[in-house]
């Protein structure tokens, strides 16, 4: 078990409000974290911070390191664009790029990054069938992207991140927008992708917590209160907060 | 701890502790009345508790069905799965139970057909031993309570001990006089069903102690490193 990145006394805020407040955790290679915890809690803001999306807000503040493959990616020098394509990103709402079709969808990110890409075709069918969609579009794939169901539209936003070959994809609430059938496609493509790659989902769905990751971090008022192999955390977590948050006795 | 934040779920929860809880207190019940049967020579006490066994095995499909629901509706983790599993696996632990003194009756209807054996004061020294650990193990599971459990399967040595020495004496009985073999070894049955009434107490010790502290004390040199 290696680590993947390493977050080391991760501290952050929007203007004066503190919203991480010194979390240390790994994130192991080739496998799939989970992060949970109530609205507010930092979980959002933690998996921002793993790929330098957290500066973009306005006001935004950054302290600690955060390591991937034993570099920091806030040293200097470090060139933020490059760091999000070893590092990508899928988002709550299925957002494939609207003027584009299903093909420039998954071909945006190379040619985004100036990438040249020899074989365009070959890279389309290999993405989408590692996401289990070239079946469903090969026949379509000049449609514009959302031109699908929800659950096809995240799964080619999911593509769409892959199609760079990241080494890290961070997931935020991916199938909050999506129907229980969708949401059973997309975590079983999870699942496959974890044997390849580094995941991080937040999500508020513990049952897909439990059912997708390897490791489970709880996160609550800006902490990480635990971080532990996913197993243990729901059949005997060692915090009772992490105990009262998943048996459903907060507030 | 604290209550969960949706009350229909609590409501769940106390109910399953409860109707375990009286499956429990109503087995009790049946050991004790089926030893007083065997002291007291009362035959129609043990037909009684033949037919009280419904009432066990009525409560066992009533807890399994609600621990489904609890299961299907919930998904309960941590601290309540471990509640849940435990409820739907002692359940079975003390429907056995049940059936043993069920057991312990027939062998007393048998023995009242016959007459009178030297009365034998292990036997009642064993009842009371294995139905104490029932009656502590239960105690655990509601206070939750680890110590009290590994004090109930430390007490299993002595009730198989207890068994051991019941056995021995029956067998001199049997050899001083062969007309002493059919009631000897009615009553050589009896122990042994007090001894397993003791078994049965002691899984839903290691039990209680696995939900607790989440640890499983279980067979515990079976476990590859």
């Amino acid at each position: 078990m290696s680590e993947k990145m390493k977050a080391e006394a991760l501290r952050c805020w929007f203007g004066k409000s503190p919203a991480l407040k010194g979390v240390s955790m790994p994130v192991v290679a080739e496998k799939v974290t989970a992060i949970i915890g109530p609205s507010g809690c930092g979980k959002s803001t933690f998996i921002r911070c793993l790929n330098r999306m957290h500066e973009l807000v306005p006001g935004a503040r950054v302290e600690g390191r955060v390591l991937l493959d034993g570099a920091d990616i806030y040293g200097n020098g470090v060139d933020p664009v490059r760091v999000r394509r070893r590092v990508g990103m899928v988002f709550q709402k299925p957002n494939p790029f609207p003027t584009m079709s299903i093909r420039d969808n998954v071909l945006a990110g190379p040619r985004l990054n100036g990438l040249s890409v020899p074989d365009a075709e070959e890279l389309v069918e290999r993405t989408l069938r590692r996401v289990a969609l070239w079946d469903e579009v090969k026949d379509v794939l000049g449609r514009s992207g959302t031109s699908l169901s929800g659950g096809q539209q995240q799964r080619l936003c999911i593509a769409r991140a892959i199609a760079l070959e990241p080494e890290v994809v961070l997931m935020d609430e991916p199938c909050s927008a999506l129907d229980p059938i969708a949401t059973a496609k997309v975590e079983e493509l999870i699942h496959e992708l974890g044997e390849r790659y580094t995941i991080v989902i937040v999500t508020h769905n513990m049952q897909q917590a439990a059912r997708v990751s390897h490791y489970t971090a709880f996160f609550y008022l800006g902490e990480l209160v635990e971080y532990t192999d996913t197993n243990s955390l729901f059949t005997k977590p060692s915090d009772s907060r992490t105990e009262d948050y998943i048996t459903g006795r907060f507030g | 701890m604290k209550r969960h934040t949706d009350r229909e779920y609590e409501a769940e929860l106390s109910s399953l502790r409860e109707r375990v809880l009286l499956m429990g207190a109503k087995v009790e019940e049946m050991i004790q009345a089926s030893i007083r049967a065997l002291v007291e020579r009362d035959s129609a006490l043990a037909q009684a508790m033949i037919e009280f066994d419904h009432q066990i095995n009525r409560l066992e499909l009533e807890t399994d069905e609600l621990c489904m629901r609890v299961l299907a509706k919930r998904q309960p983790v941590a601290s309540d799965l471990r509640f849940i599993t435990i409820a739907l696996k002692l359940v079975t632990d003390l429907e056995r139970c049940g059936d043993l003194a069920v057991n312990i009756c027939e062998r007393v209807l048998e023995l009242n057909e016959e007459p009178p054996m030297r009365s034998n004061q292990g036997m009642l020294l064993m009842a009371t031993a294995a139905e104490s650990m029932i009656h502590d193990a239960l105690d655990a599971f509601v206070q939750g309570d680890p110590e009290r459990a590994q004090q109930v399967i430390a007490r299993d040595k002595v009730v198989n001990d207890q068994y051991t020495e019941m056995v021995r004496g029956l067998l001199t009985y049997m050899m001083e006089d062969p007309r002493n073999i059919y009631r000897a070894t009615r009553l050589q049955s009896i122990g042994k069903y007090l001894e397993r009434i003791g078994d049965h107490a002691t899984n839903v010790a290691e039990m209680v102690v696995f939900m607790v502290k989440g640890k499983d004390i279980r067979h515990l040199g079976s476990r590859g490193a």
